[in-house]
């Protein structure tokens, strides 16, 4: 076995980050699918738009403004001073901030088309059944989204897995702080390891390919996007 | 029965909405009984559906006052608005809409475990078992047959001790055989259960069936609204040229006919006689009697295999939709028929308004 401390460090990392950005994901997340499904406001398109950009914008242009706004001399920067919380880049904390922005569309996404599919008639139901607006969507909303909140959470975690401009953007490389896989995967490529870096290009890929498969299998007419 | 103070109607329901919506105004002012079925009926997109949607508070008509039984639900002049969750009815949509994530009994209590318990007139048991729901609880809703579901979603709303049943054609998904199914339990219900039911339906046949009273609409407004009875045999209304235009008819089973397996239901102004041995001597029975099924002649014909005549007098002639035709309003000792004949029959036979006639009635329907 030729994977190292340092590579299993950058595993644990790149699990932890991966895990923190999807649960915030899912609770960000659904209210914001839950609006864009249900609102009639005229903000619907242009918030859509804004939470769709990370799908076709380059992660190095996300990652450099991101990068300006966390800084000491951002709005976001002089928050999290005020707060007390230092600056955010080159710290775990900007990653995960970055990452639920990075990966905001591919949870929001599915989460948003069940939410659609379910349609308005359940909620109407439930409150003829005398159920208030969050009863309701408790009770109704979220029960029929659920194949919505699974594949979201899956594609979202499973992207967060692999990100690479954005972190190398804001994060940097730095071993235990801010070193995820595709970071530690750059690193042995760089230094020649490549059996290293095969091990580990290897074992993403293979993971990929199975959470993808696993969605496909538990819902063979999914579309995606 | 004008009972509270103030002098408002309490058993009464009275509505009045007003909502634009692109290309269609609802402009609907309405006063029923709150007690038995009123059909709200007209064609399709006239307005009845979001009429209904109105009274449940799912659609906000932008200047409405809504009362039932005295008690306000929607008043705009006073910034009264009930959200629908609050409001103490029961709506049952025309697809069943049960909640596909839960079965059928956790379908059922739903609403019944969110009415408070003081609220309840009829306990759970009776109702499953009006419905026959009970060989149904523990399906999942994908597993039953479309008239299951829609008496599924029919017990849910009435779990939910609604003081008024919105129903949205709740039979128009379902086939003939299905609504037949389905029609004897609404029957029941409404006998058990004396909770107002307003009713939409585009069908003279299905409102013949239940409705006590009637409210047409048209074009977002209400055209008429009186007692069942009358408004069907009324020529002015545009229910007179449906196809399936009818009188309904309340009569009570008088003697029993062994040998030719026959009743006699005798009514105001004449007797029938019908094929229905499961009658019971006594019982009231509603009997519909299409116009296009009656015919006349100026003379009884006792050569003539057709059962049912009655002497009538010519009240009223009107032009039928189609100009080959007519409809004439008969009175049969004080019971008013219609007859949809040829405008050619009535110029050879010289029948006008006043003429004396024989009513040859070829087919009567029993609405129970």
């Amino acid at each position: 076995m030729v994977i190292t401390s340092d590579d299993w460090s950058a595993i644990r990392l790149t699990l932890a980050l991966a895990g923190v950005v999807t649960a915030l994901l899912l609770v960000l997340g659904t209210p914001i699918a839950w609006w864009l499904a249900h609102s009639k406001s005229r903000w619907r398109g242009p918030i859509s738009a804004l939470i769709t950009l990370p799908l076709v914008l380059p992660p190095t242009v996300l990652g450099f403004y991101l990068l300006i706004a966390m800084g000491s001399n951002g709005p976001l920067g002089h928050l999290t001073q005020a707060l007390g919380l230092g600056v955010l880049p080159f710290h775990f904390s900007g990653l995960v901030v970055a990452s639920v922005l990075y990966s905001m569309p591919f949870v929001v996404q599915p989460i948003r088309n069940s939410f659609e599919a379910a349609g308005k008639r359940p909620l109407e139901v439930a409150a003829c059944l005398h159920a208030q607006p969050l009863d309701a969507f408790f009770r109704v909303g979220l029960p029929l989204a659920r194949p919505g909140l699974l594949i979201g959470g899956i594609l979202g975690f499973a992207h967060t897995l692999g990100e690479f401009g954005v972190v190398l953007m804001i994060g940097g490389n730095i071993p235990g702080e801010t070193r995820v896989l595709s970071m530690q995967i750059y690193n042995h490529v760089e230094a020649l390891e490549y059996s290293q870096a095969h091990w580990l290009a290897g074992g993403l890929l293979l993971s990929s390919f199975l959470v993808l498969m696993a969605i496909y299998v538990y819902d063979p007419k999914r579309r995606m996007f | 029965m004008c009972t509270t103070r103030s002098g408002e109607c309490s058993e009464m329901i009275r509505a009045n909405f007003e909502l634009v919506f692109p290309g269609f105004v609802l402009q609907a002012a309405l006063e029923v009984p709150a007690s038995g079925v009123t059909a709200i009926f007209g064609p399709s997109g006239c307005g009845k559906s979001t009429l209904l949607r109105c009274f449940a508070g799912l659609e906000r008509a932008a200047s409405g006052h809504l009362q039932i039984n005295g008690d306000t639900w929607q008043d705009d002049s006073r910034d009264i608005f009930l959200p629908t969750h609050r409001r103490l009815l029961g709506f049952v949509f025309q697809e069943p809409s049960l909640f596909s994530h839960l079965n059928v009994r956790r379908n059922l209590e739903f609403g019944y475990n969110r009415t408070p318990s003081g609220q309840r007139k009829i306990t759970w048991e009776r109702i499953v078992e009006l419905l026959d729901v009970g060989p149904l609880l523990h399906r999942m809703p994908d597993r039953l047959s479309g008239g299951e579901k829609q008496r599924v979603a029919i017990a849910r709303a009435v779990l939910a001790a609604p003081k008024l049943l919105l129903m949205d054609e709740p039979l128009a998904a379902l086939d003939a055989e299905r609504k037949r199914e389905i029609l004897p339990f609404l029957h029941q219900l409404q006998k058990e259960l004396s909770i107002p039911v307003l009713y939409v339906s585009h069908q003279v046949e299905e409102v013949t069936q239940l409705a006590d009273h009637l409210v047409l609409l048209r074009a977002g407004r209400v055209v008429a609204s009186g007692p069942l009875a009358p408004m069907l045999a009324r020529l002015d209304l545009p229910i007179a040229q449906d196809e399936d235009a009818g009188v309904a008819i309340e009569t009570r089973v008088t003697a029993r006919d062994e040998r030719h397996h026959l009743v006699r239901l005798d009514f105001a102004g004449g007797e029938v006689y019908v094929a229905r041995e499961s009658l019971i001597l006594g019982q009231a029975v509603r009997l519909r009697i299409q116009a296009r099924d009656v015919s006349l002649a100026l003379s009884e014909h006792h050569d003539s295999s057709i059962l049912n005549r009655f002497p009538a007098t010519v009240v009223e002639v009107a032009p039928a939709s189609n100009p080959a035709n007519a409809i004439v309003r008969l009175d049969a000792g004080g019971t008013a028929l219609l007859a949809r004949v040829t405008q050619r029959s009535l110029e050879q036979l010289q029948i006008g308004v006043g003429s004396k006639v024989w009513a040859q009635v070829k087919a009567v329907a029993l609405m129970q």
